[in-house]
């Protein structure tokens, strides 16, 4: 009787020193839950979710405040990452905080633009350069198209143009079909 | 005899070269109308030099080559510039892009021709010329070959491969030039070795092919250089130059790299020929062999104009009434043309009419039973029946692990599957999806980047406002605080030249970074990184002179 | 859709067929030697297969005018069918068949996702429950003291009544491996073992040829590349070499390669089970290590075990091992180091 407790007990220190050691050894450093939330959104910056930029939002993930589904670029893509991250349900996007759309940048007609700088404010990228007084103009290759030019503007002369599809980008559909009977 | 090697896999589809192959090489037509794209290469796309109403004559540049990786576009015949504007191409996705269109004025008058002699010439000159003059690979990578042939570090390439292998069914363009215009390839390879400074030069050429072989064999034995015309069995894909150059030598380019990595250059018979023209007669590339076959009366090869829509060139082989469809390319590497109102490029080889009864269509697709013949068949040694599974499950990564990119889309795997499963379809999927993520990925990364340098920026001036209004408020209470504000005014003066230095660099922000090749869009954004650590650089040592 | 435009005619039902028609020979011999009542054992799997096979179609909304002629339901009912004695009550072959196509096939997914083989999945059910019908063998007729007529089989199989002067003993008879096992228990040598009546040259009387059957049958799957031969060649190696060892060693005790090879299931399970490529591993390292492993532990079961024979359980324990075993068998790729993990970046 005594043996055998002994025996159990020494399994327990030895299966538990090594699996203490094994914890310690291979130890993998883990991003931190933001920056794993941070990397899933989009950047586009919008505040659609209701949150100054993508990070507070992804701060806001991690601590519980706010839900999954408010980032309307990111759509349902970014809800399912996300979903399957925290080990949450996915659901659909809240229509409160808008519906996706399709990917545009802003551009300004710079015949209207009176330089009020108003819009290079607005930019959470710096994408928009014009100083005081002078035509600005959009650096396409950095907007995030977040559409927050657009309300500033008091000539109403920034429009969103869509990103059309290009050669160099285009890509391949998926095949098609189906094993149900033939309709 | 040469001793040969073996790629893994391969398939043996039916021929079908005989209804155009010996049939010789007939012009093609001079249309009213050539739309000439100026992407029709690997690279940067060319810069349209003129404007409608220009009169351009035969032989003239009409798009120059930009970037460090281009070709230039030529007028394959006289007349007058019509439109610079979008138009279709003969590409899968039916988009439009770029092109030039002329109006020919039937004239077909010569700009003066430049030709230049290699063995003198400098060959940054030389390699300047041929990329001038739009030479591609004709081979269907259309790859300036310009680029190809820069031997880089002294010591060159020790092989020069040149394929004539031609493996696809149907086509047999190369098969003609080379019966033909074998004395003009052996020219042309002559230039390449002298560029690469090879020392040995093997033609790969299918067994299919015995006239082309031995008017190659005939050309080679007339050449100051020695060259091999090697036979090598046919199997499907011989034509992929890793394929050939494993054939022929044994050796395999690595996944990672360049074939020049194992000292081997391989390029297209076709290729070979236009270097010939480019150098030794001034003519850069404005046609090239096209076979017209499939479901036509008059299957043949011609020698079309580059700009030719395909209609007009297709009516010449008088394709049958019940044709519903071209082939650009091979069956089994090459797409259907969503539209006809396309030109002829340099990258099209083939035009294949096809009809229902010719090419039955596919017949539906089953599950996998992992009967594993696409993996016997892949000459990549991939294992489709895995990168499938992956693909369709849209796991991406797990595809990446399993090599999907080193898939070379030949179309073994799909052509034996006994479920019929589309699985280059699949793979091309996953590889744009891929791109497109790492694509999105960057952007993500870019914008988070300058989203948090601005928040910084916003930050530090508001600390600075405050930190003047305190200091304001502190000359205010005590009258020795004057030399304080001059000195406060000098910094303002400093920070708002720094400023305007800095608004005015961001204002030369390059404008041209659209449709640039991803090599060259990294090559920026490594130069943006460097600047923006220098701004970060300066904003700091700013700061710190503030203390 | 996407290029290649053309495809080699050939398809999973022509792939099917050709195993089916690869067991014909083995039949034919099984008719000779032991009677016909394998054949309406055949009969009631195939029917079984496609009743249920089409249920289950119906179920999951699968296209039935392709699946149900995929062929692949009617290569489990023979498979199955061939594994089990043929004189038997009929619903032992129809739950047996039921259950590998419904449990084992579509609850798993379905043809080409089910991760065991579904005939030895009913093979195992089968005579886990009902061992004794299931070890009821046929006696061969040159063996057996009594004759039945087709007739007599039938109402045997269908209503369980023998003619009245006999006893099942009469008509069947332990296999080649269980007398083997029973007779090595009681401590007799196997020089000894061997002189009994049922053993031929090889084997036993009887199924050694239907054994050579099969492999006739394998090499034309062979010839077709229907299979590739890694897993026979494996699994048979093994075997071997495994009997080879232990016959070296003590000859009275363990029987020798030959007789291993052409005993109970090991040709069928070579050339015909462990060969189901949904179930077995793709690379053809996979393949060997798969191959090998079947054999061994055939052997082990078959030598230290509870059942007679080995190879339907030594299938599905590898069976579980196919994933893993293509996980880390996976051969070099085209201009790869030959380690290199891991792979591939977009260009």
């Amino acid at each position: 009787m005594l043996a055998a407790l002994w025996v159990m007990a020494g399994l327990a220190v030895v299966l538990g020193a090594v699996l203490g050691f094994a914890a310690v050894r291979f130890h993998v450093e883990d991003n931190p839950l933001v920056e794993k939330i941070d990397a899933i959104l989009p950047q586009t910056q919008c505040g659609q979710c209701g949150f100054p930029g993508c990070r507070p939002y992804a701060e806001a993930i991690a601590s519980g405040a706010a839900d999954i589904n408010q980032c309307p670029p990111g759509g349902e893509p970014g809800i399912r990452k996300l979903a399957e991250l925290l080990g949450k349900e996915f659901k659909p996007l809240n229509a409160e905080h808008g519906a996706p759309k399709p990917k545009s940048v802003a551009l300004i007609d710079e015949r209207l633009c009176i330089g009020c700088t108003l819009c290079a404010q607005a930019c959470p990228v710096d994408a928009i350069v014009g100083a005081a007084k002078q035509m600005h103009t959009v650096i396409v290759s950095e907007c995030t198209g977040c559409e927050l030019c657009l309300a500033p503007c008091p000539v109403d002369c920034i429009h969103m143009v869509p990103i059309g599809e290009k050669i160099g980008t285009w890509k391949w559909d998926p095949p098609d079909y189906s094993y149900g009977p033939t309709a | 005899m040469k001793p040969l090697f073996h790629f893994h896999g391969g398939i043996h589809p039916p021929q079908h070269k005989s209804e155009s192959a010996g049939r010789g090489i007939v012009p093609g037509p001079l249309p009213k109308r050539l739309v000439l794209p100026l992407h029709q290469h690997i690279g940067a796309p060319a810069r349209a030099i003129v404007k409608p109403g220009d009169r351009v004559l035969k032989g003239q540049m009409i798009g120059q080559p930009q970037g460090p990786i281009s070709a230039g576009v030529h007028a394959p015949t006289s007349g007058t510039i019509h439109a610079v504007g979008l138009h279709g191409l003969p590409h899968p996705s039916g988009l439009h892009d770029l092109c030039i269109e002329l109006w020919p004025d039937q004239e077909d008058r010569w700009i003066e021709r430049q030709p230049i002699d290699y063995r003198t010439e400098d060959a940054t000159r030389l390699l300047d010329h041929l990329r001038n003059a739009g030479v591609v690979g004709l081979g269907g990578a259309v790859f300036p070959s310009a680029v190809k042939l820069n031997p880089g570090p002294p010591g060159g390439v020790p092989t020069l491969i040149i394929n004539g292998a031609e493996c696809e069914p149907w086509i047999t363009c190369d098969d003609a030039l080379m019966r033909e215009r074998s004395g003009e390839i052996v020219e042309g390879i002559l230039i390449m070795r002298h560029l690469l400074d090879a020392r040995e030069i093997l033609i790969g050429i299918e067994d299919n092919k015995p006239e082309a072989a031995a008017a190659m064999r005939k050309a080679a034995a007339a050449s100051p250089f020695p060259m091999e015309v090697v036979v090598v069995p046919t199997i499907y894909p011989t034509g992929g130059a890793k394929q050939l150059t494993q054939i022929l030598t044994g050796k395999e380019a690595p996944s990672s790299g360049r074939s020049s990595d194992i000292g081997v250059a391989c390029f297209n018979v076709a290729t070979a020929y236009t270097v010939h023209r480019a150098v030794n007669h001034g003519e850069p590339v404005l046609s090239r062999v096209v076979t017209v076959t499939g479901n036509v009366g008059q299957a043949r090869n011609f020698d079309a104009l580059i700009g030719t829509l395909v209609p007009d060139l297709v009516a010449l082989a008088q394709p049958r009434d019940d044709t519903d469809g071209f082939i650009m390319g091979g069956p089994l590497m090459g797409h259907r043309l969503p539209s006809l109102d396309v030109p002829v490029v340099k990258a099209m080889n083939c035009l294949i009419a096809t009809s229902p009864a010719l090419f039955k269509p596919a017949p539906r697709p089953m599950p996998c039973i992992r009967c594993g013949r696409c993996a016997a068949a892949c000459p990549a040694n991939l294992q489709p029946q895995d990168l499938h599974w992956f693909a369709k499950a849209a796991n991406f990564g797990k595809a990446q692990e399993y090599a999907l990119f080193d898939c070379i889309e030949c179309g073994c795997c799909s052509y034996v599957c006994p479920s019929h499963i589309p699985l280059v379809q699949y793979f091309r999927h996953a590889k744009g999806e891929i791109w497109a993520r790492e694509r999105e990925k960057r952007a993500a990364d870019i914008a988070r980047e300058r989203h948090t340098v601005r928040e910084d920026r916003l930050a530090r001036e508001k600390k600075e406002r405050a930190e003047r209004l305190a200091q304001k408020a502190a000359a205010a209470a005590t009258p020795t605080a004057r030399d304080g504000a001059a000195t406060q005014s000098k910094d303002d003066a400093l920070r708002a030249a720094i400023e305007r230095a800095k608004a005015k660099k961001a204002e030369i922000v390059p404008k041209n970074t659209d449709n640039l090749p991803p090599s060259t869009l990294s090559e920026i954004e490594k130069i943006e990184a460097r600047r923006a650590q220098l701004r970060k650089a300066a904003t700091k040592s700013l700061d710190e002179s503030e203390d | 859709m996407t290029s290649p435009y053309i495809t080699q005619p050939t398809s999973v039902n022509a792939l099917m067929l050709r195993v089916l028609g690869a067991l014909i020979p083995a039949i034919g011999a099984y008719v000779y030697f032991f009677g016909p009542a394998i054949l309406v054992s055949l009969l009631l799997a195939s029917v079984t297969a496609l009743l249920c096979e089409a249920a289950m179609l119906k179920i999951r909304r699968y296209a039935a005018e392709a699946f149900l002629v995929d062929g692949s339901a009617l290569v489990t009912a023979w498979l199955l069918a061939l594994s089990m004695p043929p004189l038997a009550p009929w619903w032992l072959v129809v739950v047996g068949t039921a259950f590998a196509i419904v449990v084992a096939k579509h609850l798993y997914g379905g043809l080409g996702s089910n991760l065991f083989n579904p005939a030895m999945v009913g093979y195992a059910v089968m005579i886990v429950s009902f061992p004794v019908p299931m070890t009821h063998w046929a006696a061969p007729e040159t063996l057996a003291a009594a004759h039945l007529s087709f007739a007599q089989d039938l109402r045997y199989i269908f209503a369980g009544i023998l003619p009245d002067h006999l006893k099942l003993d009469a008509v069947t008879m332990a296999t080649p491996l269980d007398t083997l096992r029973t007779q090595l228990k009681l401590a007799h040598t196997l020089s000894e073992i061997r002189r009994l009546p049922i053993f031929g040259t090889v084997g036993g009387i009887g199924s050694q040829t239907v054994a050579l059957m099969y492999l006739l049958g394998g090499l034309y799957l062979l010839s077709q590349r229907v299979i590739t031969w890694h897993i026979p060649v494996a699994m048979g190696g093994a075997l071997a070499l495994a009997s080879a060892v232990l016959h070296g060693i003590d000859a009275d005790h363990y029987a020798s390669p030959a007789f291993e090879l052409f005993t109970g299931g090991a040709m069928i399970g070579a050339f015909f089970i462990a060969t189901d490529p949904v179930t077995a591993p793709t690379t053809p390292k996979g393949k060997l290590l798969f191959g090998a492993g079947v054999g061994v532990l055939t052997y082990c079961i078959r030598t230290f075990g509870g059942y007679p024979d080995g190879v339907a359980f030594a299938v599905l324990l590898m069976n579980m091992t196919a994933p893993l075993l293509d996980a880390y068998t996976q051969p070099r790729v085209f201009g790869h180091a030959e380690k290199e993990t891991p792979r591939g970046t977009p260009q």
